[in-house]
């Protein structure tokens, strides 16, 4: 049962098959059999989440049939949680308790969902294998030498690991992405604006987005109908109807038009990633799809422009962990300045300090318009580049990452670390919506395909992966063994 | 050598809105500490600024009533630096962007000549909380209540020639921000200050010297005492041989001087970059048309009016509109009254004389519009005279009974009755004999003393008019 999607889940509960309290129980049960090995969870509890589900067990028996009711869910530690520590990976905030929660978590909290705890991460998000965090790196469900990918890496070992039946996430440069395709699971990062970021812990303020992680196309349609939505509290949320996304699952590929950018299947991709992912393209055709190669003349530049933008707007974001209000002070500090210094030494890693220092220097004076402002026309013209191709094609499909997963440890360079999001920091600095979905393996390592499509295309995207689904079952493959136990 | 000053205004002034700029918090000044703090101003993790449209409307309503170019799109900036009681580590302001761009103030100087000065432009930006530095034994309290009111800053082109003319520029700012209703702007409350960019330069040269910056001026008499200390210290450099160093200074009014803020506290790199948690501000004509509309009448439309409608003298205009609350006041009492002209007089001097003499603010008046029109009104119509009011009025500032009350209470109602008048006339000649054979000799001015006789025995209750004629009716 724990292996199942939410949607099975879902009917499973509906039809009586096994409780809240049951399900709930079994993901502890499984949490603390593996979650000694894998480090996917920050935070468990225990407690609340099988009182959540006891109630969420009575609202069924009054007649309560929300469809995610019920259901376990572990958001990302980025999400702030009433009354539960929220440490966005850092010792700067490793004893946070958070007085209110995000509207990504009041959200499915208002849809019955049970909360089994809160995921590790990245610090501040900043990372792509989940080694940044202060509270230790996550393993790969698959090989506990390799990362899990990030900044995402707890959900996405979680989900893969079945620790929990879905979780959340956020993408700022391939976050949700990245470690969806590493961990062999679905990873939605909706267009920006789409859900709100009140209550999400701040990265890059312009870039950053929340979204499911889970089992299936057909699982992020049903949490992205939760999560998605207008929020007053956050200006930059849309004032868009929000659909429903399993409405289109239906849906006919044929006559879909599919772009290949050349610039994705070119030097740097592996060549077993490369390979699954032209057969997955096979399988689209077979459905009737068109495919087209397609330019995308500006891809070389997102990386450098992202890592100007994402430090920029991070810096002056981190700027509030001072010491001053909550969150990590150091000791005895002789005054004001040896407080701010040695807070911020202290409290935050090499990684966040880094990018720190990038986005202060990138801001200031005399170099504002060399780095920041030219970041910013590069942005525009990478959106240009992806408003062009979309007007020939209706989705655009790539590999996720140029490799599998990695082994810990084996990246020490920085930007190395950063060219990891190649395929993917394009998406953000697009504002688009995207999804990774499992297409393949290689050597015992899953393999992520990732369908880009316009603005607030969401419910296609979400119809182009979940038809590759019902073909395929990249999807439902399993870790035979986690850390060396057998599953 | 003779020297010319050069002096610019930054003006912040808090837009009187219901909540801050960026959250629902209240603004109310005086609350306990940190009781009006969200946990936005507080900065939590996760919280995210939303913009309060009541400080568009308010700020634009300033634009338009300066006639400044009001922006249909602007942005807002970070500004980043590190303070105790800047939560977020960083200020939302507008730099490239402002909402009010270029526009004029017209300012009647002390020598009656009205000026043109600039104004640069006003842009919208949050408030930082306050450090407290006493009573924590060597450690600071944060009062976060004031972070994230909403100023608008106010810039002025270095049109400024005196010290007196920036308090005449600063006072008609004020008049007009009064008036539009858009801030409290009390200067000792903090919800209007003022800092002054000071240069000078030998008269007759074209660039300016380099400027210094005051800050923490707190008063119009101390933007005054300040600028003109500033510039009493630049000619002593300069004429020494020395240079102007561009510094920020904190004017210390117990002192009365400017010293150089520690270096700590000015921040050299602000690293501005556009707000990327806020859309830009979109609005369009229609938008800035239905604030033209709300416009009040404004001090000059006003002071022309009063002079038209009222047959004023320029000079009583001018006083009579400086608040858009006197003005008003005025209007009671000379519509209630039917005397524009006996209104004016008593709301310019007597009226404001009390008020300054006591320190209170119209407001705040123990005398209010409508008694004064009833006072004005029983001059009018010689149930007392003009010198008995004076004593009416003292009395009106303690005693809340009606004008009628207190001239019955008192029993200084005018003697209009002819045979008391002719008794009082008749013992003013007899007690006077010489004075009245000078009249009569023809020395017609012997009068004026002889009224004054029957007034003084009658305590000022005669009707002076009444005695007048038939004193010469006797001494015929």
């Amino acid at each position: 049962m724990i292996s199942s999607t939410v949607a099975e889940l879902s009917i499973a509960l509906k039809a009586g098959d096994i409780s809240s309290v049951e399900l709930t129980q079994a993901y502890l049960n499984r949490i603390a059999q593996y979650n000694g090995d894998l480090n996917a969870f920050i935070t468990v509890c225990e407690e609340s989440a099988l009182e959540q589900a006891k109630a969420a067990d009575a609202a069924r028996a009054k007649g309560d049939t929300s469809l995610l009711l019920g259901i376990p869910l572990a958001h990302k530690d980025i999400f702030c949680t009433q009354g539960i520590t929220t440490t966005c990976g850092s010792r700067m905030l490793e004893n946070f308790i958070s007085p209110y929660n995000a509207t990504v978590v009041e959200k499915f909290s208002n849809a019955g969902v049970v909360m089994l705890g809160k995921t590790n991460m990245d610090e501040f998000a900043m990372g792509s294998s989940n080694e940044t965090s202060f509270f230790g790196p996550v393993k790969n469900p698959w090989n506990n030498e390799c990362v899990p990918g990030g900044s995402s890496g707890g959900s996405s070992a979680a989900v893969a690991a079945d620790l929990c039946a879905m979780a959340t996430g956020t993408d700022t440069g391939g976050s949700i992405r990245q470690p969806a395709a590493f961990c062999g699971i679905t990873g939605l990062k909706p267009s920006y604006g789409r859900v709100s970021r009140w209550g999400m812990i701040a990265f890059a303020s312009s870039l950053d987005q929340a979204g499911p992680i889970c089992k299936s196309a057909e699982d992020a349609a049903l949490m992205l109908n939760v999560m998605a939505g207008l929020d007053e509290k956050d200006s930059t949320s849309i004032d868009k109807p929000v659909e429903d996304y399993t409405a289109s699952l239906g849906n006919s590929l044929e006559g879909l038009k599919i772009g290949i950018p050349k610039q994705h299947f070119a030097e740097g991709l592996s060549s077993e990633v490369e390979q699954a992912i032209r057969d997955a393209l096979k399988e689209y055709e077979k459905m009737g799809a068109i495919i087209k190669e397609i330019d995308l003349p500006n891809s070389h530049l997102s990386v450098p422009a992202y890592y100007v933008i994402a430090p920029a707007e991070a810096s002056a974001n981190l700027s509030r962990y001072d010491g001053v209000r909550y969150g990590y002070r150091c000791e005895n500090p002789v005054d004001l300045e040896d407080m701010y210094k040695r807070t911020r030494s202290e409290g935050f890693g090499e990684e966040v300090k880094r990018r720190i220092m990038i986005g202060t220097y990138a801001l200031s004076a005399g170099f504002y318009d060399a780095y920041y402002r030219k970041a910013q026309k590069i942005r525009r013209l990478i959106k240009n580049d992806f408003s062009n191709a979309l007007k020939e094609v209706d989705v655009i499909i790539g590999p996720t990452s140029p490799h599998t997963a990695f082994k810990l440890g084996s990246k020490s360079d920085p930007v190395s670390m950063y060219l990891e999001d190649i395929y993917t920091i394009a998406v953000n600095l697009a504002g688009l919506p995207a999804i990774s979905i499992p297409a393949g393996s290689a050597n015992g390592l899953p393999i992520g395909m990732h369908i880009v499509a316009g603005d607030f295309e969401e419910a296609k995207i979400l119809n182009v992966a979940h038809q590759f689904q019902k073909l395929t079952d990249w999807h439902r493959q399993k870790p035979s063994q986690i850390s060396g136990k057998e599953v | 050598m003779e020297w010319e000053t050069v002096i610019g205004l930054e003006v912040h002034v808090q837009l009187s809105t219901k909540s801050k700029l960026f959250s629902g918090s209240s603004i109310k000044f005086g609350a306990e500490p940190n009781t009006q703090a969200s946990i936005f101003d507080l900065a939590l993790p996760g919280t995210l600024p939303v913009f309060n449209k009541e400080a568009l409307a308010k700020a634009v309503k300033f634009g338009v009533a300066i006639g400044a170019e009001i922006s249909k799109r602007s942005v807002f900036d970070r500004k980043n630096y590190f303070y105790p009681d800047l939560p977020k580590g960083y200020q939302v302001t507008q730099l490239d962007y402002p909402t009010v761009g270029k526009g004029e103030l017209a300012v009647t100087m002390d020598d009656g000549n009205e000026r043109v000065i600039g104004i640069t432009r006003a842009h919208m930006e949050e408030d930082a909380g306050k450090s407290l530095h006493e009573d924590y034994q060597g450690m600071s309290g944060i009062d976060l209540n004031r972070a994230g009111t909403p100023l608008l800053e106010i810039v002025s082109e270095p049109d400024l020639r005196t010290a007196r003319e920036a308090v005449a520029f600063l006072k008609k700012l004020h008049s007009i921000i009064r008036y539009l209703d858009i801030s409290d702007a009390i200067m000792a409350e903090g919800s209007m200050r003022c800092d002054a960019n000071v240069s000078i330069r030998p008269v007759g040269e074209t660039e300016y010297g380099t400027r210094t910056e005051i800050k923490n001026i707190n008063s119009f008499r101390f933007v005054e005492k300040a600028i003109n200390y500033e510039v009493q210290r630049q000619q002593g450099v300069l004429e020494d041989g020395g240079r102007i160093v561009q510094e920020t200074r904190l004017y210390d009014a117990d002192k009365d001087e400017t010293r150089p803020m520690r270096s700590k506290e000015v921040a050299n790199d602000y690293r501005y970059f556009p707000e990327p948690d806020l859309l830009p501000i979109v609005i369009d004509d229609e938008y800035i048309e239905a604030i033209r509309a709300q416009l009040p009448e404004m001090p000059d439309a006003k002071k022309a009016r009063f002079i038209e409608e009222y047959s004023l003298s320029d000079y009583d205009a001018g006083v009579l509109v400086s608040s858009r609350e006197i003005a008003e006041y005025f209007e009671v009492v000379a519509s209630q009254s039917g005397d524009a002209k006996l209104a004016a007089n008593w709301v310019s001097q007597d009226l404001m004389g009390l008020l300054n003499k006591s320190n209170l603010d119209i407001s705040k008046s123990p005398v209010q519009a409508e008694r004064l029109a009833m006072l004005v009104t029983r001059i009018k119509d010689n149930t007392i005279s003009g010198k008995i009011a004076k004593t009416v009025f003292e009395t009106m500032v303690e005693d809340s009974s009606s004008v009628d009350e207190i001239i019955a209470k008192k029993g200084l109602k005018q003697v209009t009755d002819s045979g008391e008048i002719e008794k009082i006339v008749d013992e003013v000649i007899t007690n006077n004999p010489e004075q009245a054979q000078q009249y009569r000799d023809g020395k017609e001015q012997v009068i004026g003393f002889l009224v004054g006789q029957a007034m003084k025995l009658s305590k000022g209750k005669a009707n002076p008019a009444a005695v007048n004629e038939l004193l010469r009716k006797k001494l015929a």
